[in-house]
């Protein structure tokens, strides 16, 4: 085994401080991301427990869930979101972790910034306290959402405590059709395998499909192993990875970067490594993907018809029933034609640039529908204003849409920006749990940027096959 | 630092069983922009409650609940320790499911819950027992490793790593993370990213 060993394992081992009483790993942590909803309970445990933070540098910190994404003026008209910027500059100030706030250009969605400053590499171990840290697992490092009490932990020791998962290699095979993106690719996977299927496991994404996407497509893809049930997910590290990160801020230079680069490359699972599971998908089969239901494994092709519950196992019967119901649908519907009333571009999953360009080739020159409340957050300040620089913002305002300050946004709806009522969106976020967008009773479909477009401009969901020029 | 220790927890209990249950559920968002867990046990399951009335935990047979029944991948979804602080202040005290989402299973096993997993049959005779009698006497016994209510005896399944830290009181692992300072410095001096990328 040690002759032919996966990523997941070599990193594991290099980090592996010792075994607990518990029999768990102690696992060193590279790199710490914090932010202001999951941290200041565990700055709070530090100080309730008199410790310091372990090694600062490791820790960076930024603002993004919470942060109003059109008036920033301080304080924040939500007191409650007031107290807990207060509370994340405080706590970095006290205990010397670099913030990245809104005052500074770094800024954006922790998911996004890490990779974009290069602070995210090959071979670490990358954790926070966010289920979607999964993302940075594009780069082929161990990237692990964490509770609160795991944050405090990782604060004073730099290290978790954890069983070492599964490794479960996902192979995509073939080409990508045409309109065909990142996010049809994951939804395609989360619905062949359930959002439960990857409990015990740590995913590895590989095949052609993948080989082939660039960084922030494999981020869009790794993003959303957490919706899976994967514990983490990852891609091996490649030439596209090492050039994504020469040059940028937190890299080294020169002859250090060579020798990085040489290092990150040789962590690539070996040839005839050995996996716990094997799943395989033909690529060229997947179609532009919507979600009808509330979890994320519920989604059809665009072409395809919502189901119906007696498709489906006799246990899942009353959960597809339900999801049906909340959502208004039918089975036998066809989730194309949906008329929307709200469209949303951000997240985590699907604001970088090339998400933002490929949503911007369907709306130029067209029109959002009457009636449809549209708006674009990019990911963070670095991608509005590369974005910018090539004239995306005034193709998205002259079509409808609003173009927003970089954060979480309707994402999650943690800031002013929230559906209302019975509101059905057009998204492109991770996540069409109930209530999910702010609205207890708001209904999401999960989408690409660029199928987002599409229903904006049409007022409906559409094929965005259809409706883009796709071939340059 | 030992933390108390947890061998059994008895109660009555509250049956939710429903599959895929996300942490946006038990605390939907809005609920998230606070400094501290307090007051979060009111607003467990909020928005699941105003649209159903029926919802046990709205039902006042259920309240007072030590025990919740639920059903396949319970706490999906987003990381917040707030869902797990939620249910714990609500007054939860131990989770019996089909299977957990595993940052939902960690963040409860950081704060002394046992989450204890029974095979769907167990799981529908034991909510079933419940609905007959809402004052059944549930016991969670990670000692036995079995779950009692009335005259039945069902075994429980959780991780052995998690069940020797809850019934030895080593379940706050801050403590013993803390113990090996030397062997972290260690570790890290070996990272050829914390040491200039000299590998050999």
């Amino acid at each position: 085994m040690s002759d032919h060993r996966n990523l997941f394992n070599k990193i594991w081992d290099l980090h592996t401080v010792g075994e607990l009483a518990s029999g768990q790993t102690q696992l060193f942590v590279g790199q710490h991301l914090i932010h202001e909803v999951t941290s200041p309970q565990a700055f709070e445990m530090l100080r309730d427990r008199g410790l310091r933070v372990l090694y600062p540098e490791r820790t960076l910190a930024t603002v993004d869930h919470i942060i109003p994404t059109d008036d920033q003026a301080r304080p924040f008209v939500d007191g409650l979101a007031e107290e807990m910027m207060t509370a994340v500059e405080r706590n970095c100030a006290e205990f010397g972790i670099t913030l990245l706030g809104l005052d500074d250009q770094r800024q954006g969605i922790v998911h996004v910034i890490g990779p974009e400053l290069g602070v995210t590499q090959p071979g670490m171990t990358l954790v926070c306290g966010d289920s979607h840290t999964s993302t940075h697992g594009a780069f082929g490092a161990i990237a692990l959402g964490i509770g609160t009490s795991q944050v405090a932990q990782v604060l004073a020791t730099q290290t978790l405590a954890m069983n070492r998962p599964r490794v479960r290699q996902i192979e995509v095979t073939g080409s990508l059709a045409r309109g065909v993106f990142a996010k049809d690719v994951v939804l395609a996977i989360i619905r062949h395998l359930g959002v439960q299927g990857g409990v015990g496991y740590a995913y590895e994404y590989a095949g052609a499909v993948f080989d082939s996407m660039s960084m922030e497509e494999r981020m869009t893809v790794c993003n959303m192993s957490i919706e899976g049930g994967a514990r983490c997910g990852y891609v091996n590290p490649d030439q596209r990875t090492v050039d994504y990160l020469r040059g940028r801020s937190a890299v080294p230079t020169g002859e250090e970067f060579e020798r990085a680069a040489a290092w990150w490359l040789s962590l690539a699972s070996d040839p005839g490594a050995s996996f716990d599971d094997h799943v395989r998908l033909d690529g060229a089969a997947i179609e532009p993907t919507v979600t009808w239901g509330i979890n994320p494994g519920q989604s059809v092709g665009v072409g395809e018809t919502i189901p119906g519950p007696e498709e489906f196992p006799a246990e899942e019967q009353a959960g597809i029933a339900e999801a049906l119901e909340f959502m208004g649908l039918e089975s036998g519907q066809t989730i194309r034609g949906q008329v929307i009333d709200v469209a949303f571009i951000g997240s985590c999953t699907n604001s970088r640039l090339s998400d933002l360009r490929e949503a911007a080739a369907v709306v130029r020159g067209r029109r959002v529908a009457d009636g449809i409340r549209a708006l674009v957050v990019p990911g963070s300040q670095q991608v509005r204003e590369a974005a910018q620089a090539e004239g995306l913002d005034r193709i998205f305002s002259e079509a409808g849409f609003q173009w927003r300050e970089a954060g979480c946004s309707m994402c999650l709806a943690m800031n002013p920006d929230k559906l209302e009522g019975r509101e059905l969106c057009a998204s492109s976020s991770n996540r069409n749990f109930k209530g999910r967008q702010g609205s207890p009773t708001g209904r999401t479909l999960l989408m690409s940027p660029a199928m987002v477009a599409a229903a904006a401009v049409e007022g409906q969901v559409a094929d965005v096959r259809e409706l883009a020029e796709l071939d340059s | 630092m030992p933390s108390e220790t947890v061998t059994r927890v008895t109660g009555t209990a509250v049956p939710l069983l429903a599959d895929d249950i996300d942490t946006d559920r038990i605390i939907p968002a809005r609920f998230l922009r606070c400094v501290t867990f307090e007051g979060l046990g009111e607003h467990a399951f909020e928005d699941d409650r105003a649209q159903d009335p029926d919802h046990p935990f709205n039902q006042i047979q259920f309240a007072g609940a030590g025990v919740l029944v639920a059903g396949r991948n319970f706490g999906c979804g987003s990381s917040r320790e707030h869902a797990p602080q939620a249910l714990m202040r609500w007054g939860i005290g131990a989770i019996v499911a089909e299977s957990y989402a595993e940052i939902f299973f960690g963040n409860c096993a950081a704060l002394g819950i046992p989450a204890a997993t029974l095979p769907r049959p167990d799981l529908d005779a034991l909510a079933a027992a419940v609905h007959a009698d809402p004052q059944l006497n549930v016991t969670v016994d990670l000692e036995t490793s079995e779950i009692r209510h009335g005259e039945n005896s069902v075994t429980l399944e959780i991780p052995e790593s998690v069940r020797t830290a809850l019934v030895s009181g080593s379940w706050d692992f801050l403590g013993q993370l803390l113990e090996s300072q030397d062997r972290i410095r260690e570790t890290s001096q070996e990272l050829p990213y914390l040491s200039g990328f000299h590998t050999t």
